[in-house]
């Protein structure tokens, strides 16, 4: 069966998405990747739409579905390199993309997703454990 | 107008809303549309073609090139035999939600073009159509 390749970076998981989907490719790929942030304990998500010619509602459901999923798994999504002509499709679709962050490239991108996670260590001190966060939490918010 | 040429295509599966996309995809690059009208009538085949699979259970797709006297377009035409719309004003909502929609489809695809045209019988099917001109 036909699957999109998910490849692990430390503690991001990273995809890049070479084809035109068809409708049960982007569901496997949701499936794929909720499954793979609880395996892979990945913290983070970046998938790269830069070679997708176009964003239906179905493909931009997906994205957000995928963001969404894996913010309950303890893990943040960046959306990196969407063309501007999709951009502008999308908002005349009216497609509202809820709950998804973007970047303009990867390296934007990784920066992105490293600065939402790595402020995120745990030290274990007298058998209590206790987060250290070096910003708020309004700080991790874009 | 004139037509200038024309194909069908079958829509019975998801595989078949990528083979819509691209021929539409191809027929606008040859027709010279630019890179965001391109994206446009494509993404509105999309959406129209998964609502012909979705909705009325599979049909057609017909791509025809248009003329007249100005400039040339693309018309695309979706007819199926499904359960038809039993309210289209209701079904041209943003957030009207069928079973496994958005919602998007109809609205979307008519912001996406130029010119939007809907037929629809219940018990007899759904007829949409769509046309966008090169450069308008």
């Amino acid at each position: 069966m036909e699957r999109i390749p998910i490849l692990k970076m430390g503690e991001f998981l990273l995809v890049t998405i070479q084809v035109d989907m068809h409708d049960r490719l982007a569901l496997t790929l949701q499936d794929d990747l909720t499954a793979q942030i609880v395996a892979r304990k990945a913290h983070g998500v970046l998938i790269d739409i830069s070679a997708l010619e176009m964003v239906d509602s179905f493909i931009g459901r997906m994205l957000s579905n995928i963001a969404n999923m894996a913010k309950l798994l303890d893990a943040e999504t960046v959306v990196v390199g969407m063309q501007p002509s999709v951009a502008i499709t999308l908002v005349e679709l009216g497609m509202p993309m809820r709950g998804i962050r973007t970047a303009l490239d990867i390296e934007k991108g990784m920066a992105a997703l490293h600065a939402f996670t790595g402020n995120r260590s745990f030290s274990l001190s007298d058998g209590v454990l206790t987060e250290t966060n070096e910003e708020d939490d309004a700080g991790s918010v874009l | 107008m004139q037509v200038a040429s024309s194909e069908t295509y079958e829509i019975r599966g998801s595989d078949d809303i990528v083979v819509v996309r691209q021929a539409v995809r191809q027929r606008a690059v040859a027709l010279g549309f630019n890179l965001v009208d391109q994206t446009k009538i494509v993404t509105a085949a999309s959406e129209l073609a998964r609502n012909t699979l979705q909705h009325g259970g599979g049909g057609k797709a017909a791509i025809e090139v248009v003329k007249n006297s100005v400039t040339s377009g693309l018309k695309l035409t979706f007819t199926d035999e499904g359960p038809g719309i039993p309210d289209i004003a209701l079904a041209m909502k943003d957030g009207y939600t069928s079973k496994t929609g958005m919602g998007l489809g109809l609205g979307g695809a008519k912001r996406l073009s130029n010119e939007f045209e809907i037929e629809s019988q219940p018990g007899q099917g759904t007829r949409v159509a769509i046309l966008r001109w090169k450069g308008l």
